[in-house]
């Protein structure tokens, strides 16, 4: 083997190796994803609370402790629709349930059906905000013009972290037929 | 010694007119097409700017659309980091790293041909789509969901110019780490690299790690769009911010791939005209590394404001603080070096120096936009644009500039004009000090960035940035007549141009022979 021999397997396996690099972060991109959706559905960071009913439990409220509970509500680009809440801002006590609704109603001429996304501020607060009935469980189907009340019936858990006095659910319907198409 | 070498003349072929350009596979060649279309895009991405200035010359909307502004912003952005910075700095790599190691040539010449000849296409496409329906690019160089989205017919445009820059990178930073790794000559110890060849392999390895992770964060962007994936889209089960992280997670390694060769550059420059070895070698290596780490683990300092727990605003502000020690490890030492030397102060070294000075300011700015609470009045404010133009314009621009008053003579064999080269850089240094130094007092005072229209009580200081603005475009007209001034002719380089100069680089003739090094030099 001559020294340029030497040279070019050198150069073969550098070349290898930093091929493994390349290949191997554009596939940890892609790993990030589901590493992104555990690390937040364990830490909550991104507010996003639980797609499924919580379970009722009987909680002795914690009546010594009040948390300012603040609604938003919004609607995505281009959807037509109107949406607020009944109630802008509550104050509860953890372990206590309580019953709000929101309002919406489809400006457009004809039926459409939309999912209403929530999120919870600070994301923190997002496991402690149990639903045990909310018109984001499943679509929402509104005829034209039709217009209706929807209930959201919630508790802030008592395990809710001490320095959190302030927390805002917000909802944004999107139109769930444009993601379909 | 004489290490210039006789070549067989089978080698010395090489096709002339424009077919030598296309098919060169010559590192000098290749870094001269990188550094002249470095400096093309330069001008391009400063006329953009001019734009931007002309408009923030007075509040309301006088000359362009907020649309058009916003595509101005962003194009920008995009032409001078992966069509200026990058190149220039791939550019030096190709014609400075085989010269300094004592290697014949790059160690993948052909793909280093093809890494540079992607990039004139990359950047037709992004520029063509500022003729196309829907405008060009307008929601930021970060291209964050869901504004991204927006964009109309420009959307996969963008998204495959930025494919092909990923590529290219890619490929040129294979080829800097195989020829380092592979090619040095005997004797040339990893640790008696020039800083250059240092700071340039650790970039190359910033560039393998981060740039598939760019090219991955925006195909899920281009499937999102087009083929019904809800990688960042909510109403899907998706997360915008998710981009956010992935984004920056490149995004910040990315800033230290636009310095840490400049890094390199001063090291060389400042020893020669202090006439003294660079003080600290080792540390310097160790500095480098040291930040291309970090560079890893503080990338949420850009997202402060988008939400995070207490203990991940106060992690990441602290991780972001310690880049301060290894930075400053490396502004001691050039100060160090530059005490009691013979210091002459012929343009590069007068470019190094300013890149010294100017360069700490945008890093203590940079020390402000770390403090985690005072970052949530900072954020999106002219004094964030303030900050990063003071480390890209005064660093990573002005150790080019000065790259190129130092081995211009060597690659051209002509002294530049020192008079007109002074006068570049003191017009530069007035000027671009103008333009950026009154747009941290808008960012204070709460001026939003990229948005075309402000309140009244911002006029003056934004008057002011403007005329800075035009004054430095203006300047930069200077530069390229001296650059192609040198080309054409001028005063015969000696083989040391300098007299301190000291490397390999220094011991062949000027212009070097178009093969150097067939025979590998001896390293004592």
């Amino acid at each position: 083997m001559t020294a340029g021999d030497e040279v070019n397997a050198g150069k073969r396996r550098t070349i290898r190796n930093l091929m493994f690099v390349v290949v191997g972060m554009f596939g940890f991109v892609f790993a990030l994803v589901p590493l992104y959706n555990v690390f937040c559905s364990i830490t909550g960071l991104n507010g996003k609370t639980s797609g499924e009913r919580a379970v009722i439990v009987d909680m002795e409220p914690d009546l010594s402790r009040t948390v300012n509970v603040a609604f938003v509500a919004s609607v995505n680009e281009s959807m037509p629709w109107e949406f607020r809440p009944d109630v802008v801002r509550m104050q509860v006590h953890p372990g206590k349930n309580y019953r709000t609704a929101f309002f919406a109603r489809n400006g457009a001429g004809q039926a459409m059906v939309g999912q209403a996304v929530p999120s919870v501020t600070p994301g923190l607060a997002a496991s402690h905000f149990r639903k045990t009935e909310c018109f984001c469980f499943t679509e929402q189907r509104f005829e034209a013009g039709e217009s209706r009340e929807m209930p959201l019936i919630f508790m802030i858990d008592k395990d809710l972290p001490e320095d959190i006095h302030e927390v805002t659910l917000a909802y944004t319907f999107f139109d769930k037929q444009k993601l379909l198409d | 010694m004489s290490t210039a070498t006789t070549h067989d003349a089978h080698h010395e072929e090489h096709p002339s007119g424009l077919a030598r350009w296309i098919f060169t596979t010559n590192h000098k060649d290749i870094g001269t097409l990188y550094l002249l279309f470095a400096l093309l895009m330069f001008i391009v991405g400063g006329a953009m700017a001019m734009i931007i200035r002309a408009e923030l010359f007075e509040p309301g909307l006088q000359f362009v659309e907020p649309q058009f502004f916003n595509s101005m912003t962003t194009m920008h952005a995009l032409v001078m980091i992966f069509g200026a910075v990058m190149p220039a700095f791939v550019g030096l790599a190709n014609w400075l790293i085989p010269m300094m190691i004592g290697a014949p040539d790059m160690a993948l010449p052909r793909m280093n041909n093809w890494s540079f000849w992607i990039l004139p296409f990359a950047f037709a496409i992004l520029i063509s789509t500022l003729f196309m329906d829907g405008g060009a690019p307008a929601g930021g160089w970060t291209m964050y969901p869901p504004l991204v989205l927006q964009t109309g017919n420009a959307f996969p445009f963008l998204i495959f110019a930025v494919h092909l820059m990923g590529i290219s990178s890619i490929m040129g930073a294979i080829n800097v780490i195989v020829t380092i790794i592979n090619m040095r000559a005997p004797g040339m110890t990893m640790m008696k690299m020039p800083l250059f060849v240092w700071t340039w392999l650790i970039t190359a390895y910033l560039l393998i790690a981060t740039m598939p992770v760019l090219a991955g964060s925006v195909t899920m962007l281009l499937t999102d769009r087009f083929f019904d994936t809800s990688f960042f889209d909510a109403a899907g089960g998706g997360d915008p911010v998710m981009f956010q992280h992935i984004f920056w997670f490149f995004g910040h390694p990315e800033v230290y791939i636009l310095i840490l060769p400049a890094f390199g550059i001063v090291s060389q420059i400042i020893p020669t005209f202090a006439r003294k070895p660079l003080f600290g070698y080792s540390s310097m290596v160790y500095a480098t590394a040291s930040i291309a780490f970090l560079s890893f683990i503080v990338w949420a300092h850009h997202m402060f404001t988008v939400g995070m727990p207490l203990t991940g605003e106060l992690f990441f502000m602290y991780a972001t603080m310690l880049i301060a020690v290894p930075t400053g490890v490396k502004v001691f030492n050039w100060v160090s070096t530059m005490w009691k030397g013979s210091m002459t102060f012929e343009t590069p070294m007068l470019f190094a120096v300013g890149f010294v000075v100017m360069f700490t300011i945008g890093g203590f700015s940079g020390l402000m936009l770390a403090i985690a609470p005072v970052d949530f009045q900072y954020h999106d404010t002219y004094f964030v644009v303030a900050h990063f133009h003071y480390v890209l314009v005064t660093g990573a621009v002005f150790a080019i500039m000065g790259a190129t008053y130092y081995w211009l003579p060597k690659w051209t064999g002509h002294m530049y004009s020192e008079k007109l080269g002074k006068l570049h850089f003191w017009l530069s240094t007035i000027s671009v000090n103008v333009l950026f130094f009154p747009q941290h007092f808008l960012g204070l005072a709460g001026m939003p960035r990229r948005i075309p229209d402000y309140s009244p009580q911002f006029t003056e200081f934004n008057q002011l940035s403007s005329i800075g603005g035009f004054a430095f475009g203006l300047t930069q007209l200077l530069f390229v007549y001296i650059v192609i001034q040198t080309i054409r002719g001028g005063e015969k380089a000696s083989e040391q141009v300098w007299e301190g100069a000291h490397g390999l680089e220094w011991t062949l003739p000027s212009p070097p022979p178009y093969h150097s090094f067939s025979t590998a030099p001896e390293i004592k």
